[in-house]
């Protein structure tokens, strides 16, 4: 795997308004891995992806995307990050007047200059990939949640972007299609370079496919461990850290 | 950059695929490719992806295409790398060829009036049963006020009524200046210039205040009622509270008509006020003074002609607060079902209002109010 940084996040301070949640992170990720963001709830997971995808601006620090900064970038600068970028939300934020397929099928129609029968196509094998080819027709709201997270990631991919964020990909997803997305995830990363940055906390699926990994604890306000994802679940001496990947409870050290 | 070339040997047909295929690059390309593999006179056509150096979603999608062109087996796609190669191998070209979830057959217009007529009927019974259990949960106020949740009406008045004040007073204001004004000219020329007291006083407190204020509440707080429920139950809040064993009516409906019913009234009071207070001033401008005006108004406008209005502006505060929070309540699910309740409250509120102001024109002709 090619060792070069495609995203370089510096002293960043995650947080919006007064609220401080995650002080100077430093972290970099590389290009064609599988990058997770770990923690427990609410110490600033998603806020932090939103500094990343140049969202929210963070209190301070820089996010450097395939060598420019999102944090900073005007204009066409800016917009040229952004088409290298694919984002899943947590909560799927389709466009609830849009069939799955039309979702799909904006980015699109929209960036490239295809024909309506090649963007059609595109759209129906990224739905096809996600398992709802037989629900294209469908609106959102006609769909279960797991299924709308599914066709989140389908338009995230639609314009094969160099970098995907997903927030929570597989939280709500039955175990069968969550391995289906993992395998899609390691197929895509391994294939075709594409680097994934990943919110999660569903240990089967942090093993399944990450390499490396940052943990935010929210006491201590910054990154508690980072590096290759083994290495921390075998040989880390932070407790929290311990606890993470053991799934003991607050109790346990306390 | 990619780059096709076609050749044609012995019984096959080869098309040469070289280079970058992704969204940006192969847009000349797909339909020369198509083209070349549908045109093929002969019965097997390779696609030598050999010099083809990246591929992704798109560039997978041209070879699936190409493949799906012909009958299986007669379209080969050979020499690509094995890692493109485990991305195409999870498609299959056939099945993406048939449409697995079809539009749904249109309606014939029959069909569709029928199915109108069921609308409507159902609407009718769900507000039937709606005013049904609005006016039970009222009754229920008045045997245990304390089962009202206070908190939450307060809250609710303080939006409905005390911000709903600058918008109130500006209209009245403006509405008293401009009915002094048009009534004014036409007037002078008979010298009656004085006789626009009356008409403002008495227009303003039995009729106008009273509609324009509830006009204005339910483009205001119809809505936003309609909205407000209709998020919570997109949400699933409505049933959450369901599921807790809490009345929705009783813990949303009762707060929001407790407020319309103390706040419309003051409102109405404060638009009859601030359209007389408009109409004085304009009158100056003709030379009649506050004074005047005062005296003018009080000779022709009595205690019954204020209450015919102030009466009025109760029944207004429960139809725009029951409109609001049935179709909030209606709400059904997506993105734009929020903002479609919100404009069936101020449409139905609207039409509503005004029925009912003619009612009460009919009833007061005949008690001879």
């Amino acid at each position: 795997m090619a060792q070069e940084a495609v995203i370089r996040v510096e002293g960043l301070s995650a947080g919006y308004g007064d609220v401080v949640l995650q002080k100077d992170l430093s972290f970099e990720v590389r290009r064609g891995e599988v990058f997770g963001i770990l923690g427990g709830s609410g110490c600033g997971k998603s806020t932090l992806m939103k500094h990343m995808i140049g969202l929210y601006e963070p209190i301070a620090g820089h996010v450097f995307i395939d060598g420019d900064d999102i944090v900073t970038a005007q204009g066409a600068t800016r917009h040229a990050i952004l088409r290298k970028i694919g984002v899943m939300y947590q909560s799927g934020a389709l466009f609830g007047s849009m069939t799955l397929l039309e979702n799909v099928r904006l980015p699109l129609e929209e960036y490239t200059d295809l024909t309506t029968d090649e963007i059609d196509l595109i759209g129906r094998m990224k739905l096809e990939l996600v398992g709802l080819d037989a629900f294209t027709g469908h609106l959102p709201a006609e769909i279960s949640g797991g299924m709308q997270k599914r066709a989140a990631i389908a338009r995230a991919m639609a314009l094969d972007p160099m970098i995907l964020f997903l927030d929570e990909p597989s939280a709500g997803l039955d175990p069968i299609t969550s391995a289906s997305l993992d395998a899609l995830i390691r197929r895509l990363a391994e294939n075709v370079g594409v680097t994934f940055v990943i919110v999660t906390h569903e240990l089967a699926s942090i093993f399944a496919i990450m390499d490396r990994v940052i943990m935010l604890d929210r006491r201590k306000q910054g990154i508690v461990a980072q590096g290759d994802l083994r290495k921390l679940r075998d040989e880390s001496d932070d407790p929290w850290v311990k606890q993470f990947f053991h799934r003991e409870p607050e109790a346990a050290t306390a | 950059m990619a780059e096709l070339a076609v050749s044609d040997a012995d019984d096959r047909r080869v098309l040469a695929l070289s280079g970058r295929l992704d969204a940006g690059t192969i847009r000349d390309l797909w339909q020369r490719a198509t083209h070349a593999v549908r045109e093929a006179a002969a019965k097997r056509i390779v696609v030598d992806a050999r010099a083809v150096d990246y591929c992704d979603g798109a560039g997978i999608a041209l070879l699936v295409d190409l493949l799906r062109q012909r009958p299986r087996g007669e379209v080969a796609i050979e020499n690509l790398q094995p890692r493109f190669d485990a991305l195409l191998r999870q498609f299959d070209p056939e099945r993406l060829a048939q449409d697995l979830d079809p539009e749904p057959r249109r309606r014939s217009s029959i069909e569709e009036i029928g199915a109108i007529a069921a609308g409507i009927a159902r609407d009718s019974r769900e507000q039937i049963a709606f005013v049904g259990e609005a006016t039970l949960a009222l009754a229920q106020v008045v045997r245990h006020p304390s089962s009202v949740r206070w908190k939450d009406v307060w809250r609710i008045c303080e939006r409905v009524g005390a911000d709903a004040v600058p918008i109130v007073a500006l209209i009245s204001f403006l509405v008293g200046v401009i009915l002094a004004f048009q009534s004014a000219i036409p007037m002078k020329r008979f010298g009656a210039e004085i006789f626009v007291a009356d008409l403002i006083g008495l227009a303003m407190l039995r009729e106008l205040a009273p509609l324009m204020t509830a006009i204005l509440l339910a483009g205001r707080s119809g809505a936003a009622f309609a909205a407000e429920i209709g998020t919570m139950k997109v949400n699933e809040e409505v049933n959450a509270l369901t599921t807790m064993g809490l009345d929705p009516v009783r813990f949303l409906v009762t707060t929001r008509i407790l407020a319309a019913l103390l706040m419309t009234p003051l409102l109405t009071l404060l638009a009859d006020l601030v359209s007389l207070l408009g109409g004085a001033l304009t009158m100056q401008s003709f030379s009649i003074p506050f004074v005047t005006f005062r005296h003018e108004v009080e000779s022709i406008v009595d205690f019954s002609d204020f209450m015919a209005g102030f009466v009025k502006s109760f029944v207004f505060a429960v139809v725009i607060a029951g409109v609001g929070c049935l179709r909030g309540l209606q709400t059904a699910a997506g993105a734009s079902a929020v903002g479609d309740s919100a404009t069936r409250a101020v449409v139905s509120g609207i039409i509503l209002l005004v029925v009912v102001d003619g009612i009460f024109a009919v009833v007061y002709f005949f008690l001879d109010i």
